[in-house]
């Protein structure tokens, strides 16, 4: 499947910034059901860093503003060749090694809830394979956590989600990465496209989902939002930790004003 | 004198080779004459602004440290087999980052448990599969030693991140220098003041490939707030290199820049000595005004050169220090010349059961605390002390590691009535770039109470002068 992208990001300040820094996971790497045919980030005014790989195998680039300015906008356009490989990460180059997948931070520390949540999902399947384990519990949060838009917020945790009884892909990650810890697995966060389908089920353009390391497997996607592993429909942008780790834009306003934003998010794909 | 305990200055046999010129000296001192020497060397640490804080202990900035004018004396021969030992396991905690940051090897081996180093909080996925130029991850290494025969020392722990006091060795020296220069004459002490040199020799030599010129290095400190502050300006200075606060630079395009009067200028290398966490909220914490936002963006693809490496602490964690050794052997196939001291680690339940039936006779640590502060003495601590510990200890095992209670070695120390044996320790710093350099000396704390083990300057301890001398 041939999947065209476009996303528009654009910041508006009430007052002109001293100037903006920003760091970039906004291209998609090369991987097994991923092959990138055009790609482009665009911000007018900025100067642009070097794309570099980090070890994650995530494509980051540095863009600056040092001028005062009233808005930024960042622009991503590209067209992406996908297969499906029923979640399996393959042909990704990366040099972290699982375990350090296995910390948490603020956003997905486990609660009492999560960790009953876990023991719910897996009693009695202590022995069964990991992979069905990962499925149980990506089963669980979606189950836990009904997709309700406005739920939750960007800062919401993995533990305030759970208190909340629902959310968003960002939420069903954190919890979904928080339990999987429980289960001694390892799991990150994943920033990427999704493209909309008519079949009914709640989707967002600009998607998050988790990764499960499954021993003789390897990383193995998890979309609890959509109770499916990622399929054709989806474009992997990058990894971390957690929602702000894994980010595709991070960045920091010098001399801080009020700002609106203004996200839109276009995948469709092209008919062969 | 204490029979149990290795006096640097006379053992059994009598007044030892190091020290023979220093016998006279102190034995032909007046009293008076003494204090007003105590009083001279008060005045010229104040003049130089050198004041309390050492080792990140926290305390009242505005203190003196207690400067003893006792020196603490190495032979020569002595002091090769130290520095053999120092810059071996300089080495061998360097390539055990370069390793863990990379394919692991060590830990493929079975020689090192994966959590231990993945799960750390000092082990930085950011910096993973990043190679820093010529492999080096810390090039400021500080080894905490102590001495407990003629030929017995031990490594306490490592400082792989920014280990602090080294003003204090440059100081001490200038000091005792100023004070009492025929004791310069009498006996030829081995100088330290090349440090800076070799400082930013070693700073310089790991400038990034795309450093195509005299590499610009700078001194990245939190502040006059901080602490070390004095020290960050006092190295600066004596390197001739700017001494920077994180809102000096910014990061534009590939590179790191500095703001100078005469416009922007591309720094090579970042002697930093900021913690992680606040290096660039871009990346670590983000409500971070200390550091420089996108610099590891920077560093990641070669612009710039920070040292130590962000992520270097995962080698001197005091879980991974018992490993020491075996990184010594697993990386360069040599026996260790240092020993480490014999450790429990309280989260393994035979450990632990020993720790707990032993616990008068043992020091137990926090495997993150520093300064003196959080452990247990066992021998010099009354019971409810230890029943309070225990409990502690029950409570949380795994945050803590025991240790034997070392037979410190002493050194003359002045006190009102004289001299008197007080129990010493040793921190050198090796540098480690193109070279792996270490000057003859470090920074000797003493702990000035009678019987204290604890030479923490937070807690009654002082600084020596340290020698190495070149014997007849």
């Amino acid at each position: 499947m041939i999947l065209t992208v476009f996303h528009k990001t654009r910041y508006d300040f009430a007052s002109p910034v001293g100037g903006i820094l920003q760091s970039h996971r906004l291209t998609p790497a090369k991987c097994d059901g991923q092959k990138v045919i055009d790609w482009k980030v665009e911000v007018p005014g900025a100067v642009m860093g070097e794309l570099f790989r980090d070890g994650a195998g995530d494509y980051i680039q540095t863009v600056s503003l040092r001028m005062p300015v009233t808005h930024i906008e960042v622009t991503v356009s590209g067209k992406v060749e996908t297969t499906d490989t029923s979640g399996i990460l393959r042909g990704h180059r990366e040099r972290v090694a699982p375990r350090a997948y296995m910390r948490h931070t603020m956003r997905t520390e486990a609660n009492r809830a999560i960790r009953d949540l876990v023991d719910d999902a897996l009693r009695g399947k202590e022995d069964a394979p990991e992979l069905d384990r990962a499925h149980l519990l990506a089963a669980a949060v979606a189950e836990a956590l009904p997709y309700r838009p406005g739920a939750t917020h960007a800062h919401t945790t993995a533990a305030e989600a759970m208190t909340e009884g629902a959310g968003v892909c960002q939420d069903h990650t954190q919890v979904l990465i928080a339990c999987a810890h429980i289960a001694n697995m390892p799991a990150r966060y994943v920033s990427g496209y999704l493209n909309a389908t008519d079949d009914g089920s709640p989707h967002e353009a600009s998607h998050a989902w988790a990764e499960i390391f499954v021993a003789g497997l390897g990383w193995v996607g998890f979309d609890a939002s959509n109770k499916c592993c990622p399929n054709e429909h989806y474009i992997r942008l990058g990894s971390g930790l957690d929602a702000e780790d894994a980010a595709p834009i991070r960045g920091l306003v010098l001399g801080g004003a009020e700002e609106t934003l203004d996200v839109t998010v276009l995948i469709e794909a092209q008919q062969q | 004198m204490t029979e149990a305990f290795f006096n640097e200055m006379y053992d059994r046999d009598g007044l030892r080779m190091p020290y023979q010129m220093l016998e006279g000296w102190y034995q032909n001192m007046p009293a008076e004459f003494r204090a007003l020497k105590q009083a001279e060397a008060e005045g010229l640490f104040r003049r130089y602004g050198i004041t309390f804080a050492v080792y990140g202990e926290g305390g009242d900035p505005d203190r003196l440290i207690p400067f003893d004018m006792f020196p603490r004396v190495f032979g020569a021969n002595e002091w090769r087999r130290l520095e053999r030992g120092i810059k071996q396991r300089a080495r061998a905690l360097n390539a055990f980052l370069s390793d863990v940051y990379d394919r692991g090897e060590i830990i493929r081996a079975g020689r090192i448990p994966a959590d231990l180093v993945y799960q750390n909080e000092a082990y930085e996925i950011a910096v993973a599969g990043f190679r820093p130029p010529l492999g080096v991850f810390s090039h400021i290494v500080g080894i905490d030693l102590v001495r407990t025969g003629a030929d017995q020392f031990y490594v306490l722990e490592d400082n792989c991140r920014t280990p602090s006091g080294v003003s204090y060795m440059l100081e001490n020296r200038e000091v005792m220098m100023r004070m009492f220069p025929h004791l310069f004459q009498e006996n030829r002490v081995a100088p330290v003041d090349g440090y800076a040199r070799l400082l930013k020799r070693t700073l310089a030599s790991v400038a990034p490939a795309k450093c195509e010129r005299d590499p610009c290095v700078v001194l990245l400190t939190p502040g006059h707030y901080n602490s070390a502050y004095y020290e960050h300006s006092f190295l600066a200075d004596l390197m001739g290199i700017e001494l920077v606060e994180g809102q000096d630079l910014f990061v534009e395009g590939d590179f790191c820049w500095m703001r100078t009067t005469e416009g922007p200028k591309k720094v090579d290398v970042i002697y930093r000595r900021i913690d992680d966490a606040y290096l660039d909220p871009l990346c670590f914490r983000p409500d971070s005004t200390l550091g420089v936002p996108g610099l590891m963006n920077v560093y990641r693809s070669g612009g710039v050169t920070i040292c130590s490496a962000p992520g270097a602490g995962v080698a001197d964690d005091k879980a991974i220090y018992t490993y020491v050794p075996e990184m010594i052997r697993f990386y360069l196939g040599e026996a260790p010349i240092l020993e480490n001291v014999p450790t429990w680690q309280c989260a393994k339940a035979d450990d632990l059961k020993y720790v707990q039936e032993h616990l008068a006779e043992l020091v137990v640590k926090e495997v993150h605390g520093s300064g003196g502060y959080g452990m247990l003495v066992g021998p010099k601590a009354d019971k409810a002390t230890i029943e309070a510990f225990a409990a502690k200890l029950a409570a949380n095992p795994s945050n803590y590691i025991a240790q034997p209670t070392l037979a410190l070695s002493t050194c003359p120390t002045f006190v009102e009535e004289g001299i008197a044996p007080r129990h010493v320790d040793l921190r050198p710093y090796c540098l480690v770039g193109r070279d792996v350099e270490l000057v003859p000396g470090g920074l000797t704390r003493v702990a000035l109470t009678d019987g204290s083990l604890v030479v923490n300057s937070s807690q009654g301890g002082g600084v020596k002068d340290t020698w190495v001398i070149a014997e007849e």
